[in-house]
């Protein structure tokens, strides 16, 4: 089962005749992601690889009912591409599209306040339930589906750690990319709750990065709220301040974000912090 | 992205916000121009470079005769400045601002950026203008005032008033200071800025709030809207092979340590460099070559990896994701053709195709080692780099 999107799952695909949308949508496809629409404006009527397209998310929800959006739009319009599921009441909105404007992104979460929509993203590699349902550009055969959850603000370092889980012999319940950005949807809190409501998750991975505070806060959260296992790694105890690491949201600034203040922050909240990246699976493994 | 001060002084003129008056000069003889046109008898020379800390590292100077600007500008020109965000190699200036001087009476600090946690724009100010806001807030954070502001409406006047009177300022310093907020708020939201910081912001003795100071970057997310903010770029502040790195599309920092590592994915990047230091080295660069690392990039990774000469050794880490690791593989063994490998080198890949990569690197007889994880690659590289 997992986490937010498993089977019954009916997904759509914003941008889904573009070059990123149309390659990562056969791949979706051939995982066995049940997609029933694709949305890109001026091409309605079309179809891609047996999916329906139509020119808005209003159009494609009246005919097919889709409870998940998943955005390959680029980023000038990745903004009003995101508002326009929200608008349509889908529950769940996965953007994929990286470099969005962060004022485009305050905007969208502004619009978003009292809808009941979640998004998750931008600026991430999407979220999978293995063997079930991926959402994403995550390769789909570097998971098994098993007992570990794993939320991450990266996107190849979550290979990483998900392929070293597949590796010792566990699996994944629900693979969850936040996003790097500084201004995104879900953070780690909402992710830590399901998994721990989760009866199918028996441990959680958490993979942070410097900038912001949102490991800080999660670390609060999993102290009071958390009772499975969670095993937590940071990225960029080497990164310099006030530079940039490659994501738009890691960055030390005026002192804070550091790497050394969230495994400190992670370490007291009784969270296994691993230094060496290489052995994620295993920690996870001695866990369980 | 960055600009100099004399850049965002000219947007807040455009926006109508109070700077004092002066201008951008590369030459003593301009500055001495320069300071002929200033009315005030004393004219502040103040270096201008990517840094804060400028003052306490001799890079600003008030001349209290307008002859001696000149002599001052001259002192600063060419110096090079090493302050707490420089690095110990420094800066060197090569533009200087002269403008006329200031009476002042208060000094405040405000500064407008995103907030993450609430996803909102907000304003932060205080009355310990001058001071670094961080060590404010540290010691004394009743002092700091914080406004959010609702983007979907945008600034209003009652917020310029909840920051003023909280300040404690006098009625026409108000008015004053509740327009040049609302304006800020417009050239943030406007150009696409990801932080404006004033500090200090004066109250001069005839009642005039003046940003005497100004600090401006930008997302570079939502540079491709703004040509005119695009212009304002110096690439006299920027490393060399950063500026190499970007024209290739390559995600590179250059860092101090001896092991160079090209890897894909930002992330990954990063662990990659945690781990070197791990085995016990220092990284000399984050180096993301993204998501489809061809052989043209992977090249281009390889030139300016190289071309730092703090180099002893190269780690690729490459997890195989959609791309497929054989394709890598061919990569680096066309780029290791054309590139003249003088340093030792570990490859380290996993995930889609990794045998068949690792297989097609090991029979090439190309001077490599292999590896099959993040861990043994890091060490391997930092026992070739140290035994050599």
């Amino acid at each position: 089962m997992g986490i937010l999107v498993n089977k019954s799952t009916r997904l759509m695909v914003q941008g889904i005749t573009g070059k990123e949308g149309s390659f990562h949508t056969s791949a979706c496809l051939e995982y066995g992601t049940n997609i029933v629409a694709g949305v890109t404006p001026g091409k309605g009527g079309m179809d891609f690889e047996g999916v329906p397209v139509f020119n808005t998310v209003s159009e494609a929800v009246a005919a097919t009912k889709p409870n998940v959006s998943m955005i390959f739009v680029p980023p000038g319009f990745a903004g009003d591409a995101i508002m326009e599921s929200a608008d349509a009441g889908i529950p769940l909105i996965v953007c994929i599209t990286e470099g969005i404007p962060v004022n485009d992104m305050v905007q969208v979460k502004r619009f978003m306040e009292g809808k009941n929509s979640r998004l998750i993203g931008p600026n991430c590699p999407g979220i999978i339930t293995p063997e079930e349902c991926k959402i994403g550009i995550m390769p789909g055969f570097i998971h098994k589906k098993g007992r570990v959850g794993v939320i991450s603000r990266s996107g190849t370092l979550t290979y990483e750690a998900v392929w070293q889980i597949t590796k010792v012999g566990l699996g994944q319940s629900t693979c969850i990319g936040i996003g790097g950005d500084p201004v995104n949807g879900t953070n780690f809190i909402d992710l830590l709750e399901m998994f721990e409501k989760d009866k199918e998750t028996d441990a959680i991975v958490m993979i942070g990065e410097i900038g912001g505070d949102a490991e800080e806060r999660a670390a609060e959260f999993i102290k009071s709220n958390v009772t499975k296992p969670v095993i937590g790694f940071i990225a960029g105890i080497t990164a310099p301040p006030g530079r940039r690491m490659g994501h738009a949201g890691a960055i030390i600034s005026g002192g804070k974000g550091t790497a050394s203040e969230k495994m400190a922050a992670m370490d007291k909240a009784g969270i296994k912090v691993v230094r060496n990246p290489a052995l994620i699976g295993q920690t996870v493994a001695e866990s369980l | 992205m960055n600009i100099h001060e004399f850049q965002a002084k000219s947007l807040f003129a455009q926006y109508g916000i109070p700077v004092p008056f002066g201008k951008a000069v590369y030459s003593v003889d301009e500055a001495g121009q320069v300071a002929s046109e200033i009315k005030t008898d004393v004219v502040v020379v103040k270096a201008q470079i990517h840094a804060g800390g400028r003052g306490k590292a001799g890079g600003v100077k008030l001349a209290k005769d307008k002859k001696d600007v000149g002599k001052i500008a001259g002192e600063i020109l060419g110096k090079v400045l090493v302050t707490h965000q420089t690095g110990t190699e420094g800066r060197c200036v090569r533009k200087l601002l002269v403008e006329e001087g200031v009476n002042i009476a208060k000094e405040l600090y405000l500064s407008l950026l995103v907030d993450r946690t609430y996803s909102r724009p907000v304003f932060i100010t205080s009355l310990e203008g001058g001071m670094e806001i961080e060590e404010v807030a540290a010691r004394t954070p009743e002092k700091v005032i914080k406004e959010y502001i609702d983007p979907s409406v945008g600034f209003q006047q009652f917020n310029g008033r909840n920051m003023a009177f909280k300040l404690g300022l006098e009625p026409d310093v108000i008015k004053q200071f509740v327009s040049m907020a609302g304006k800020l708020y417009r050239l943030f939201v406007e150009k696409g800025a990801s932080l404006i910081e004033i500090n200090p912001l004066v109250i001069t003795k005839d009642n005039r709030l003046i940003a005497l100071d100004a600090k401006v970057s930008f997302d570079d997310n939502s540079l491709f809207r703004h040509e005119d903010i695009k212009a304002f770029r110096d690439l006299d502040e920027e490393e060399e092979l950063e500026i190499e790195a970007s024209k290739h599309g390559l995600n590179y920092v250059k860092l101090d340590g001896s092991i160079g590592c090209m890897v894909n994915g930002a992330g990954l990047a990063m662990a990659t460099m945690d781990v070197i230091k791990l085995a016990g080295s220092e990284p000399a660069n984050f180096l993301d070559v993204g998501g489809g690392a061809s052989k043209e990039t992977v090249k281009h990774a390889f030139q300016i990896l190289l071309a730092d000469n703090n180099v002893k050794g190269v780690f690729v880490n490459i997890f195989g994701g959609i791309v497929r690791c054989e394709r890598i593989a061919g990569g680096i063994l066309d780029a290791a053709k054309e590139v003249k490998l003088t340093v030792p080198l570990v490859v380290r890949l996993d995930g889609t195709n990794a045998k068949e990569g690792l297989e097609m690197l090991r029979s090439s007889g190309l001077n490599l080692e292999v590896a099959s994880d993040i861990w043994e690659g890091a060490q391997k590289i930092v026992k070739l780099v140290g035994s050599k």
